[in-house]
């Protein structure tokens, strides 16, 4: 099956297909994607070389590790320095906070593949333990279920989940202000798996769900120029074999009972209105933010990266003065370095 | 993280199952998905079953890639 979402004449054929939509538009194209497995494709197998000058894409806010703010990061290090055990997925690990990354906090700090593994930790100690949850929409619904089991008493949550559609809505009306052109969305198909089209249907540019394999990718490029090129603004689904209209139901009701939709800061962003979840008060006593107290404002630090910029699609890693030469993966200066699917992390990896 | 990965389901018990990855076997949470039986596949992260997966659908996508290069060979 791979080979066929891969296969070369098919990316040709595609890629050629896309030429002709940009050409009949006649105006330079800039889509954006939000989700740093698309950007991973896209990167590794080189699909930028196969589209034409005038046909930009570049990634958005899409990676969870990336836009989890400065002051969220500090709180987790806290706890860690503070004796609480704490456990979260591996990304998150050496995302730099204003003084350190929790990896070299010196806490007990644990990496989990998965919400259960952090309950089962729990299970084992006395100690506090606190997972730290972050992501998007495809992995919040794991947190819903975790919170409606009946969790260890020395366990809690910090809840750092973020929405999609709320960050979109925040790009497109600052686009005449803040002078970025975004002419289409390439919508993240694994967030879509959970939440479905619906959410996207507000939103007056062309979009299209596609799926990660480059022709997948490349395919759902071409459904939108073509949207583009014919004067149409849907939201389409070119991932059919996973993605449905309404999305997985059953997790979307699992999130509406556990988690309220709250204002939120994201790195690269002010606050924006309804882009994340709280938990919901009737789990107030697994809430790590109201048990320790947390406190996430987040403090500002001068270091010249320009991760805010790469985040909202204005610039893309290269611009960026440190890049390579000060900021590299081992020694990563912003966020956008550090997690396997930031934007300067993958094109390090494939400059 | 943010990784989905298809795989196939080997054994169900409740709301655990055991997957396949390929000769790796791994247990997941199947709460988020309705009605999964050994032999479907299911789309899995951060050890979550999060989709059912069909396999005909997974052809149809295939068959749109087939006939834009048709349509292409035609064309030429
Ligand atoms: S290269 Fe480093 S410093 Fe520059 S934007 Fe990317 S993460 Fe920030
Ligand atoms: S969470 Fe989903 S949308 Fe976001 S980067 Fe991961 S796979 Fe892409």
């Amino acid at each position: 099956m791979n080979v066929d979402y891969r296969d070369h004449q098919t990316a040709l054929t595609l890629s050629k297909k896309i030429g002709e939509q940009v050409r009949k538009h006649g105006k330079e194209i800039k889509i954006m994607h939000v989700c740093g497995t698309h950007e991973a494709s896209i990167t590794r197998f080189g699909v930028r070389s196969l589209l034409p000058d005038n046909l930009k894409v570049v990634m958005g806010p899409g990676c969870p590790v990336c836009i989890t703010p400065q002051g969220e990061i500090d709180a987790a290090i806290k706890m860690a320095k503070d004796g609480i055990t704490v456990a979260t997925y591996g990304d998150l690990m050496r995302v730099p906070g204003t003084d350190g990354s929790l990896a070299d906090s010196g806490g007990d700090v644990h990496i989990v593949g998965s919400v259960t593994h952090a309950i089962e930790l729990a299970n084992k100690t006395s100690g506090d333990v606190v997972f730290v949850a972050v992501g998007f929409e495809t992995t919040a619904p794991t947190t819903s279920v975790a919170l409606l089991q009946t969790l260890p008493s020395n366990f809690s949550i910090m809840c750092s989940h973020r929405l999609i559609p709320p960050a979109l809505r925040w790009l497109l009306e600052r686009v005449s202000e803040s002078g970025a052109q975004i002419d289409g969305f390439l919508l993240p198909g694994h967030v879509c798996t959970i939440i479905g089209l619906r959410p996207f249907e507000e939103f007056s540019v062309p979009q299209v769900v596609a799926g990660f394999e480059p022709n997948d990718v490349l395919y759902g490029l071409y459904l939108i120029v073509k949207q583009i090129a014919n004067g149409e603004n849907k939201v389409e689904n070119a991932y059919p074999r996973v993605v449905h209209y309404e999305g997985n139901v059953k997790a979307q009701a699992l999130m509406r009972r556990t988690f309220d939709v709250v204002d939120l800061e994201w790195r690269g962003f002010p606050v924006i209105p309804q882009s994340g979840y709280a938990i919901k008060h009737a789990f107030a006593s697994y809430d790590a933010q109201l048990r320790y107290s947390l406190d996430f404002t987040s403090r500002e630090v001068k270091t010249g990266c320009i991760c805010n910029l790469v985040l909202q699609g204005l610039r893309v890693p290269t611009d960026c003065k440190l890049f390579a030469k000060v900021c590299a993966p081992h020694k990563a200066v912003g966020p956008c370095m550090v997690s396997g699917e930031g934007a300067c992390n993958i094109w390090y990896k494939n400059r | 993280m943010c990784l989905a990965i298809p795989a196939e389901v080997i054994k169900v018990e409740g709301n655990k199952g055991v997957v396949d990855y390929g000769g790796l076997e791994q247990e997941i949470n199947l709460d988020l998905v309705e009605d999964v039986h050994p032999g479907d596949y299911v789309l899995i992260h951060v050890g979550f079953a999060i989709e059912k997966l069909s396999k005909e659908a997974a052809l149809e996508t295939l068959a749109i890639f087939k006939e834009l290069e048709e349509l292409e060979q035609e064309n030429a």
